[in-house]
């Protein structure tokens, strides 16, 4: 869903892991899928802590 | 015989350039200045009785008296119609405009019309509400223009049919009416595909919705001394929904108390979200709401604060009117709990 986000002017836009689970994912186990979150709240952190002039898309976690 | 006010600011009123912006409404019988052009328009069809005139900053700056007196001078000439402007690119003007038109309709039930440039800040304000005919940028075509926004006004005025907005040339009312067609969904698909390959021109039966940019919030300089809230449009409610959170086309949004809470139990919340299938997070909640990882990154001091409220809605065919409106509220409390940055998880 990242290019709607583009498209409606978010400005840090973190690549999460999925529609149905954004922040996990179901073929992990249970602290897999915890660290992957973990991963993606860290990224989000780091967005909010960047400069931007516009709609950036982050690398994914 | 349709008896027509017009509408025009004090240039197009002949009464002078910004030194008599000031003026106060008045009304003089029969047609003035640009009125003229609505006159030669409407041929034998009406006559134009009186013209309004206004200044642009009395308009501007005193919008309430000065549609008041406008609305009361109106009244007093029992008219079929109102035509305002056109007024073409100037912005004061189209405001003014667009705003007498609707209080015309609205308090005197006299159908009202008026033209002007897509860039005029009227048209994006009163384009709903109002008929608003597109026009150039100036006065170059007025003859021609006017003649549309007649055409569309006597239409109002004998309550005939209006025609789509490309036939009749107004600015899109945001209206959706349906309409017989003799190809299928597919066939019209298709035959825009085969165009849009051969390099002509394609229309869209559903036009996107432009996105004003929104300026990016300064960066979080401190992360250890911010305080992150988290909010979502995927849907969470605590179980029950006390809120009514609507599954799709949300009015409303939750707030909820996380406060104490280490993790969500998934057994005291509920997903109403109807745009995705929600097994998985009404299994575990922190794959829409992070809340487990946050209080990890709040107790390791890589965040100074988790905000204890977490505020949720549903994003599935909510109107763009209704997300930027619930958007406001949310940022409004945010900010007056001093809340640093946002982590707004969205499915």
């Amino acid at each position: 869903m990242t290019p709607v986000a583009v498209m409606v002017g978010a400005n840090r836009i973190v690549p999460a892991a999925g529609i149905i689970h954004p922040l996990g994912n179901t073929d992990l186990s249970p602290d897999e899928e915890k660290a992957l979150r973990r991963r993606i709240v860290e990224r989000a952190l780091e967005a909010l802590s960047a400069d931007v002039a516009q709609p950036t898309v982050f690398a994914a976690p | 015989m349709v008896r027509v006010v017009c509408f025009v600011n004090q240039f197009f009123g002949q009464l002078g350039g910004e030194d008599k912006a000031g003026v106060e409404p008045d009304a003089v019988s029969g047609a003035v200045g640009a009125a003229r052009a609505v006159q030669q328009a409407l041929g034998d069809a009406g006559s134009v009785v009186a013209t309004l005139r206004c200044g642009d900053n009395y308009a501007a700056e005193q919008p309430e008296a000065a549609i008041a007196r406008m609305v009361a001078l109106v009244a007093g000439h029992q008219p079929d119609l109102l035509v305002a402007g056109p007024a073409f690119q100037a912005g004061r003007y189209g405001v003014a405009c667009g705003e007498l038109c609707a209080a015309v309709q609205n308090q005197l039930g006299i159908p009202a019309v008026t033209g002007m440039h897509e860039e005029n800040p009227g048209a994006d304000l009163y384009r709903r509400q109002v008929y608003i005919v597109r026009t150039g940028a100036d006065s170059a075509r007025m003859l021609d223009e006017a003649r549309r926004i007649v055409a569309l006004g006597l239409k109002l005025v004998r309550r005939e049919a209006i025609g789509s907005p490309a036939s009749d040339g107004y600015f899109p009312r945001g209206i959706t009416r349906n309409t017989p067609v003799a190809e299928t969904a597919a066939e019209r698909a298709t035959a825009m595909l085969l165009a849009k390959l051969s390099g002509r021109a394609v229309t869209s039966e559903v036009p996107l919705p432009t996105f004003a940019a929104v300026p990016a919030p300064p960066r979080v300089g401190d992360m250890r001394r911010a305080t992150i809230a988290l909010v979502t449009d995927g849907g969470l409610v605590p179980r029950g929904n006390p809120d009514n959170i609507e599954p799709l086309a949300a009015t409303r949004f939750g707030a909820y108390e996380i406060a104490g809470l280490a993790e969500l139990d998934p057994a005291r919340y509920d997903n109403v979200h109807r745009g995705y299938d929600t097994t998985y997070v009404k299994q575990d909640p922190h794959r829409l709401v992070p809340v487990d990882v946050a209080r990890e990154l709040e107790r390791a001091g890589a965040v100074g604060k988790l905000h204890e409220v977490v505020y949720s809605t549903t994003g599935v065919a909510t109107t763009l009117a209704h997300s930027q409106r619930m958007g406001r509220e949310i940022a409004l409390k945010l900010k007056a709990a001093d809340v640093t940055g946002v982590i707004l998880t969205s499915t």
